[in-house]
């Protein structure tokens, strides 16, 4: 070719439009890591910071020691010192003898009972570390008896705690267990389900018949019905009309009526049951199908081909869209909301059939909260959920790891 | 359902008898007529352009084109005097007693060894699994290349090692009959002689049906030979079936001729 007569290739304009589609490509994926930054910024300017604290009792005369440090004895000698009988009655009423308590458990009951310390002000971390000396001047002024300490909203004790209306002694251990034990039952649910529907779909069923036609449609329609409406659903099937199995009336348990763990499981399970299903069904369509002309060439049965050669061939994909499934139903609100998840709630989930909150509960609810300190609490929830959802996601793609074609 | 007898020498003289035979996908006919007796223990080879319907004839033989929805076989293929397409015969029976090796090498992402195992297995072989898969890759002629790593993953091997390995595969569950599609047409010539060379060695215990492209193939490595073309209606027809030094050197339709001298349009 004459490189001289190329001028009518429109090479410089063609590679141009390259570069302004590159310049696109490139913008839009900062914009996403943008906006992605600015959330973890915002969440963590608010999980750290500066807090004023006005103690009712200072610990210093209760005990020459930090309080954390004290003997199981010592604290609660110190309850029985400093509240009247009838409170110690009523508490031993509601928690169980005092003797009988572990030191932690003593130690929020004199923070709660004694100390009983109160947030007057709180401040971001931003505001904390650029302007410490205003901020020490500006509490001086408006709550001389405050004492300005370092606090980490996100600590060993806010997991470890549970739910408390004192925003600063408020954990989210009731919480985190419902949140998890929620994902295990829905994907106990959901997981053998799914694959199996996706399984009869396409190995299966007649592409051709009418009714396998509309069942496909509507999965995939399914798959965008909003979650407040499967909300609707689950209060109208599993805690209203299957309340007797769900409130494991039929299995003994009395105080509980439908509105338990296993309601919500089993609706977040039937809100992600279409994304399993295409997911899968998308797997399942992209194994090749000289592998299973190979197996059932060797006289392998339809079953021996999905069971040996299909299904392990998808099973990476499955698994991609079962972890996409997951993080979708441990950050779901609204259905929880509708079968009854508990705002206020201090037991730990115990069984199928308790009552629960879950982290994302637990966040709406303390951001319409009107004291600022639950909404730093707040921050310190969205933290530990997208820790929790990390950690699940981490071990899904690892189990796929293992799984994958080497 | 009923079984097919495993033995094989005594009932008939063909291995394989295709009778009137026509081929559906939904209403079109892609193949009609065919009248084709395989001999046993021989290498017949089905040659013919491209869409004539050869491919589509062989995998009527296990069965294979049952995979596909909407397809239809009338007329009858009988194995062991038995017409395959009877309702009562059950196709997994007869892709056991009849292998498959197909156009691109396919063998399982699973270890050398697993993959001429799994057949094995799932057709209940009882004996000794390590013996089998030496002998199996001994018959073709694959063990002195890879008896030192049958555990790595068979997608280590070459083009060429892996066809020979999906054709142990194929040995292991003890087939009567080899059907070959292309086997050659993604491998090199050095690979390809090889599998020749492998196929005349298997014809003294196998009856092998072999589609290809490729007429030097044809010419040099079957006993009889096959032409099938496409009719005016652009179902495949055969034209000639003989001996494959009779339909190379003295062909006696005109298309063949045509076809095996170059000036096939």
């Amino acid at each position: 070719m004459n490189l001289s007569r190329q001028g009518h290739l429109w090479l410089a304009t063609r590679h141009r439009f390259a570069r302004i589609w590159q310049g696109i490509f490139l913008f839009s994926t900062l914009f996403a890591l943008a906006a992605l930054t600015t959330l973890l910024v915002t969440v963590i300017n608010q999980a750290f910071g500066l807090v004023a604290v006005e103690n009712k009792v200072a610990p210093s005369t209760l005990a020459d020691r930090p309080l954390e440090q004290l003997s199981a004895g010592e604290l609660e000698a110190i309850l029985r010192d400093r509240l009247n009988s009838n409170r110690i009655r009523t508490l031993e009423r509601n928690l169980g003898p005092l003797t009988d308590m572990p030191q932690e458990r003593l130690y929020t009951l004199v923070l709660e009972n004694v100390v009983r310390p109160q947030v007057v002000e709180s401040f971001t971390l931003y505001e904390s570390l650029t302007q410490r000396t205003e901020i020490i001047t500006e509490v001086a002024n408006n709550h001389p008896q405050a004492v300005i300490e370092w606090r980490n909203w996100l600590h060993p004790r806010f997991i470890t705690t549970p739910m408390n209306p004192q925003p600063e002694l408020a954990g989210v251990r009731t919480a985190l267990l419902g949140s998890l034990y929620l994902i295990l039952i829905t994907m106990l649910i959901a997981f053998p389900i799914g694959v199996g529907a996706a399984i009869y779909l396409e190995e299966y069923a007649d592409h051709r018949s009418r009714f396998n036609r509309i069942i496909q449609t509507n999965i995939d329609n399914l798959a965008g019905v909003p979650s407040i409406v499967y909300g609707i659903l689950g209060l109208a099937i599993f805690v209203r009309a299957l309340g007797f199995l769900t409130s494991g009336a039929v299995f003994g348990v009395t105080d509980s009526n439908g509105r338990t763990i296993l309601s919500a499981g089993m609706t977040l399970a039937l809100l992600i049951l279409p994304v399993i299903i295409i997911n899968a069904q998308e797997a399942i369509r992209a194994v090749p199908s000289s592998l299973r002309e190979a197996s059932y060439g060797l006289g392998a049965t339809q079953w021996q081909t999905i069971w040996n050669h299909v299904l392990p061939y998808a099973l990476p994909g499955i698994l991609t869209g079962t972890i996409l499934a997951m993080s979708r139903a441990i950050g779901e609100t609204a259905p929880l909301i509708l079968v009854g998840a508990s705002t206020v709630i201090f037991n730990d989930p115990n069984g199928p059939f308790s009552k629960f909150t879950a982290l994302p509960i637990q966040i709406y609810n303390w951001t319409a909260r009107p004291q600022a300190e639950f909404r730093h609490a707040a921050a310190a929830a969205i933290l530990v959920l997208l820790a929790a959802l990390l950690t699940l996601n981490t071990a899904a793609i690892l189990l796929r790891n293992r799984f994958s074609r080497r | 359902m009923q079984s097919l007898p495993t033995q094989t020498h005594t009932d008939t003289d063909y291995a394989i008898e295709i009778k009137d035979m026509d081929f559906y996908y939904g209403s079109f006919r892609a193949v009609k007529n065919v009248t084709l007796a395989i001999e046993r223990q021989k290498i017949t080879a089905i040659i013919g352009p491209s869409g004539c319907g050869k491919s589509t004839v062989l995998r009527s033989i296990n069965r294979m084109n049952d995979l596909i929805p909407g397809t239809r076989v009338e007329g009858q293929i009988l194995f062991h005097k038995q017409n395959i397409y009877d309702p009562r015969v059950d196709p997994v029976q007869i892709r056991r007693a009849i292998g498959m090796v197909f156009q691109r090498p396919n063998p399982f992402p699973k270890s050398i060894y697993e993959n001429v195992a799994w057949g094995a297995r799932i057709n209940g072989y009882r004996g000794n699994m390590d013996e089998l898969v030496e002998s199996t890759l001994r018959k073709a002629a694959l063990w002195d290349e890879v008896k030192d790593d049958l555990r790595k993953s068979a997608l280590a091997l070459s083009g060429g090692q892996q066809q020979r390995l999906c054709i142990a595969r194929a040995l292991a569950v003890e087939p009567e009959v080899i059907l070959m599609d292309e086997p050659c047409s993604a491998l090199d010539p050095i690979a390809t002689l090889k599998i020749e060379d492998l196929m005349r060695e298997l014809s003294v215990n196998y009856t092998i049906i072999i589609v290809t492209h490729n007429m030097q193939q044809a010419a040099r490595a079957s006993d009889l030979t096959a032409f099938f073309t496409m009719d005016e209606d652009r179902a495949g027809i055969m034209v000639e079936y003989g001996r494959t030094d009779q339909i190379f050197t003295n062909p006696r339709d005109k298309r063949t001729e045509d076809y095996i001298t170059g000036r096939f349009g």
